[in-house]
């Protein structure tokens, strides 16, 4: 990879040329970061519509926990991950560590309770408007499931980009399981710290400012998007 | 208005099953809000629920509608409970567009996929609304939704339609719809059990009024008898006008 002295400069003739090493560190951060958004949100969104609308004991220790989970230390995720996936470990077997798939793996137990815990709380909130409606519509709770998650979409949306946004930031869980193997699980984060620890302070920062312009240009859409469907909606 | 829509929505139940309230009460959080009340809604009439605010007007309504269960006392229906919709004061509507609120009520009751679309523009078309099928139904006005709403319940083919002041927030225009819609239900054989504080629309819609006071059923007469002769001195000064507590 190339090195100079001025961040912007460094982050502009990474992009520009096209560096191979750099194309495939940005691919792969954008592959394991996506894949874990999307894994999570296929759980979360209906854990959290239910949660929302299902009254049940333990239910409020459940939306703590969710909560609390929000918060939780990239590096302790990584580690769960890194003692389960070990050879050692429970599913030692299946040979996962320092994987992408690993990777996946960490990130969506970092994702998963974020959607999930604000998921129910928009949920909530437009069931509170709907509930009468739809119940006099003769929807059962399952039934309103998938209306109230639509309806929901654009709030959701903002709500997905938020566990991307912690997904494609992290660190300590990629660099626990996947362990920074260059060409094999390094993303651009790992690159950041390895850039960093070897002095190239240039390079790393050039990196975070690529980084940034892709997060960055990831939401411009997911909001350019969401803006328009909401003029045409209402 | 006019015009059959179709078989489907022909196949009104002129025989609509009386509701039977039996000492039927609900509270809340220690609260009583409604007393011990023993009612029956029979036939097919526009009955109007009547009372100030506060007095347990739309509560009774959800409570006959089943959006409620009673504290304590039997709601039932004499047979088999009919079809029914609520239209409520402030319509809900989906983050759709207005045909797409239609259609959605329609998957919702099973009707095959292939009917829906010409069903609800249909329902459009009765209610006026057809210029703005493809509209999203949250941007329309307060009349216009309320008018849809008025149309997704047409769809549902209700024996039993619930309206909670569907006419309070809306101009004089609006209101007139919404009345000659009410209209256009019970001609079809639409039993309708609607709340009101606008004694003049009670005048013109009721067959029937229930005064309510309190979270009590203070009477319940013919519209004739409860304008002219209210039994009860509370009803008697919210005809005339004053304030009642």
């Amino acid at each position: 990879m190339p090195s100079g002295d001025n961040p912007f400069y460094t982050a502009l003739t990474l992009i520009l040329g096209m560096d191979q090493g750099l194309f495939s560190v940005v691919l792969l951060s954008l592959k394991v970061s996506l894949f874990a958004v999307i894994i999570a949100s296929l759980l979360a969104l209906p854990l959290g519509a239910a949660l929302a609308l299902w009254r049940f004991p333990g239910r409020n220790a459940l939306i703590v926990l969710l909560n609390a989970l929000m918060g939780l230390p990239p590096v302790v995720a990584g580690l769960c991950v890194y003692l389960l996936l070990s050879r050692a470990g429970p599913l030692g077997q299946f040979g996962l560590l320092f994987t992408p798939t690993a990777m996946v793996i960490a990130q969506v137990i970092l994702v998963f309770p974020i959607i999930a815990a604000l998921t129910r709380q928009q949920v909530e909130a437009l069931h509170g408007e709907y509930a009468e409606q739809l119940s006099s519509l003769g929807l059962s709770q399952l039934r309103m499931m998938p209306t109230l998650l639509w309806d929901a979409r654009f709030g959701l949306l903002t709500v997905i980009l938020a566990g991307f946004g912690r997904a494609s930031a992290e660190v300590g869980a990629v660099m626990i399981v996947g362990g920074n193997i260059d060409g094999v699980t390094r993303v651009m984060t790992t690159s950041i710290v390895l850039e960093t620890n070897k002095g190239n302070l240039a390079l790393a920062l050039g990196l975070g400012i690529v980084l940034l312009t892709l997060v960055t240009l990831i939401n411009a859409l997911a909001h350019w998007v969401s803006e328009t469907a909401k003029r045409r909606l209402g | 208005m006019n015009a059959p829509l179709s078989p489907y929505l022909r196949a009104v139940a002129s025989n609509v099953p009386a509701l039977r309230l039996e000492q039927a009460s609900f509270e809340h959080r220690g609260h009583r809000l409604l007393s011990p009340t023993t009612l029956l809604f029979s036939g097919c009439q526009r009955t109007l629920i009547m009372g100030p605010n506060g007095a347990g007007k739309s509560l009774l309504m959800r409570l006959a509608h089943g959006l409620l269960r009673p504290s304590s006392g039997q709601i039932s229906w004499e047979g088999k409970p009919p079809v029914q919709a609520m239209v409520f004061q402030r319509p809900v509507l989906l983050r759709r567009t207005a045909l797409d609120n239609l259609t959605y009520a329609l998957a919702v009751r099973r009707v095959p996929r292939h009917q829906r679309k010409t069903l609800a523009l249909q329902a459009l078309e009765k209610f006026g609304l057809t210029s703005l099928a493809k509209r999203p139904a949250r941007v329309l006005s307060g009349g216009e939704q309320q008018r849809l709403t008025l149309a997704r319940a047409w769809l549902l083919n209700p024996a039993v339609l619930f309206l909670d002041e569907p006419t309070s927030a809306l101009d004089p225009a609006a209101i007139k719809a919404v009345e000659d819609a009410v209209n256009e239900f019970h001609q079809n054989g639409t039993r309708i059990i609607m709340t009101t504080h606008d004694l003049h629309q009670a005048r013109r819609l009721a067959d029937d009024v229930l005064f309510m006071h309190n979270g009590h059923v203070l009477e319940h007469t013919p519209a004739q008898q409860f304008f002219n002769a209210p039994a009860s001195p509370q009803a008697g000064a919210f005809i005339r006008g004053e304030l009642v507590w």
